[in-house]
């Protein structure tokens, strides 16, 4: 019979090959899935995780939007991985999402139309806030009273949702807009506008600083006191407290650079691609970005290369919904079935599994 | 505004029937809890339920089938996340989550040529004279079927729990695996068979909004009933008759928004529709926050690894 037996340690080898396994075996069953829709599944995967890569036509233009969709899901990631390695569950990341876009945009509406220098950093910086004080909503009320994260985070995302809807009908609707829903544009306003840096190809600040995000964490995982913490917390509530942690200050902590660094994301992505405030400003990134998060192992530069991937899909997606008529939500399912599929194979590198003979 | 405009009669049959939803759905998750399993992916076996439900309806114009095949997409979907967890020992959060996100995009794929199509009108019992009844025949009596299954299902889950054999050795899985294990029942086979109980309770709960509560399908369909159900779980401190009173809270806020949006109150919509969720929010901060006892309440293996050993 077969017999599972706990590896002492989870195996190096297993950990690191499974994501590749995952991603190869999604490919077939969202193959599989394919072709019940009644699509060539060869041409389906090859234009979702091919053509934007290497199709000559098109690489040109969807190489550098890869980076542009995998920025916001690195800042998020990063910050959510912090959390999730110290067992606190913030799911609420897109919400921190929205928030940070209204505060931030909020601030440069309001300033309209004076021109200075200081407004972007001043966007960037509330942005940031607006993310950080919608987390710590969670945080405040697991500290004082033991309520569940995971649950109030997911329910503020429905709350900023409705908020998002209100602000881009009403207070920050704008005024020279002939009644159209959502804001002013900020790449119109010269001040606010995050522009892009290399003609021709999108790509902005926040995939900059997605970049530094990546560094800054692998530092602080690795040579920082709270990297440590953070680490010991996950094994080991009682632990962690024998080597000084304090719970309250690790939620904070967790939630605070969890909701800060969407809070950045949702901001950049507003004065950037998007422009303006609107109703479907948010596309789930806060969510996408808890998939890189698992599939990146919670290592900050495994979770660039999955963020890279699910911006991949998200790419590729789009050509396939234009030239194969593939419905969008096709890739939706797609990203949840890689996440099943790597959570059931994480079972390789945790056990071993025997054959023994029956007694 | 007009609050007269509210009939107190129609407010409160409406709002038992806008609560069934959650309550099935919280039902199932409380039975999965208190087998000491945390299935976070309420939502999306809600969500899927209704999907497939909805489908099965119009194809078929036939209302039981449909039922049924809310039930076994719940049921199914869930059978999945019993076996990630429980045989194959991935960590029941993520897992969780992983079946929410996947539900939302399968249902989305699946829906996606439905949207806008009305289904055939649900079947209510024929009560008679009962229904006629002044106030009570109002209360009690006018609603579809599965309302009454809804509350028999509340009636019959307190009383496996409580008073049979069954319940206890679930009871006792959940709160201590290991003991439960050492006694020689099959901690893994029973969880997987509430983990597919829940799922099934969930993918009706969201067959009921498809169909009946709503009725149409639209993607997104669910927008958090799912997690309303859980953290509904939680505020009923794991005890089935408390539900009920939650899941009409829920149903209440969400009527009570509804009805004062219908009667023009000058407050910006928006902020009603966040109504629920704070509601929600608030009646978890009271329940976790004000009792002493709160943390014995939650079964004592809910969301543990269990490794049988030989």
């Amino acid at each position: 019979m077969l017999v599972f037996e706990r590896r002492r340690q989870p195996s190096k080898f297993w950990t690191t090959i499974t994501p590749v396994l995952a991603v190869v075996l999604t490919m077939i069953v969202g193959g599989i899935m394919f072709a019940l829709l009644g699509k060539n599944p060869v041409e389906a995967i090859r234009t979702i995780f091919w053509s934007p890569l290497f199709d000559p036509n098109l690489s040109a233009y969807a190489r550098p939007q890869i980076l542009v969709k995998a920025a916001p899901l690195v800042l998020i990631a990063i910050g959510l991985s912090i959390g999730f390695k110290a067992n606190i569950w913030n799911i609420g990341a897109e919400g921190q999402y929205i928030m940070g876009a209204i505060f931030g945009g909020g601030v440069a509406l309001a300033l309209y139309p004076l021109e200075a220098w200081w407004i972007f950093p001043l966007m960037i910086l509330s942005g940031i806030l607006g993310g950080i004080l919608w987390a710590m909503l969670p945080a405040l009320l697991k500290i004082k009273f033991r309520t569940n994260e995971i649950l109030v985070s997911l329910m503020l995302v429905y709350v900023s949702e409705h908020f998002l809807a209100s602000v881009s009908l009403g207070l920050l609707r704008n005024p020279d807009g002939i009644g159209f829903p959502g804001s002013r544009n900020l790449q119109q306003y010269a001040s606010a506008s995050n522009g892009e840096l290399f003609t021709g190809t999108g790509i902005h600040l926040g995939v900059i600083a997605a970049f530094v995000s990546i560094f800054a964490l692998y530092g602080l995982i690795k040579f920082h006191r709270i990297g440590f913490q953070v680490r010991v917390t996950g094994q080991s509530e009682r632990i962690s407290r024998f080597a000084g942690v304090n719970p309250n200050l690790m939620v904070i902590f967790c939630l605070a650079t969890g909701g800060g660094l969407a809070g950045l994301a949702g901001i950049f992505e507003l004065s950037g691609p998007t422009g303006q405030l609107s109703i479907d400003f948010n596309v789930g990134y806060g969510f996408t970005a808890i998939i890189v998060a698992f599939l990146g192992r919670l290592n900050p530069f495994g979770m660039a290369l999955a963020a890279l991937l699910m911006a991949l899909t998200y790419i590729g997606g789009e050509l396939a919904q234009f030239m194969l008529n593939l419905p969008a939500a096709a890739i939706q399912a797609l990203q949840g079935m890689l996440l099943f599929i790597l959570l059931s194979m994480d079972f390789l590198s945790q056990y071993r599994i025997k054959i023994r003979k029956l007694a | 505004m007009d609050f007269a405009a509210i009939n107190p009669l129609l407010f409160i049959s409406t709002m038992v029937a806008a609560s069934i939803p959650v309550l099935l759905a919280a039902l199932g998750e409380l039975v999965v809890e208190k087998s000491g399993v945390l299935n976070l992916g309420v939502e999306g076996m809600m969500i899927i339920g209704a999907v497939c439900g909805f489908i099965t309806i119009v194809h078929t114009g036939s209302p039981l089938l449909g039922v049924l095949a809310s039930i076994i997409a719940g049921g199914v979907l869930a059978l999945l996340f019993g076996v990630l967890t429980q045989i194959l020992h991935s960590n029941q959060v993520a897992t969780g989550l992983a079946l929410t996100l996947f539900g939302l995009g399968l249902s989305a794929l699946l829906g996606q040529n439905y949207a806008g199509i009305k289904p055939p009108n649900f079947p209510k019992p024929a009560l008679g004279f009962l229904s006629d009844l002044p106030i009570f025949g109002q209360l009690f009596f006018k609603y579809d079927y599965l309302v009454y299954v809804a509350f028999l299902l509340v009636i019959g889950v307190s009383y496996v729990l409580s008073r049979t054999r069954s319940g206890l050795i679930l009871r006792s899985i959940g709160e201590n695996h290991d003991a439960a294990h050492a006694l020689g029942y099959h901690v893994i086979r029973v969880r997987l068979a509430a983990i597919v109980f829940g799922g099934g309770c969930a993918g009706l709960g969201g067959g009921y909004l498809a169909m009946i509560r709503v009725p149409q399908w639209t993607e997104g369909l669910t927008a958090g009933a799912g997690w309303i159900a859980l953290a509904l779980v939680v505020f009923a401190s794991w005890k089935p008759y408390r539900v009920i009173l939650g899941a009409f809270l829920f149903g209440g806020v969400t009527l009570l928004q509804l009805n004062l949006q219908a009667v023009g109150v000058k407050l910006n919509p928006a902020y009603l529709s966040m109504a629920p969720y704070i509601i929600t929010i608030i009646a978890l901060v009271v329940i976790s926050g004000t009792s002493s006892r709160f943390a014995t309440l939650a079964p004592g293996s809910l969301g543990k690894l269990f490794h049988k050993t030989m």
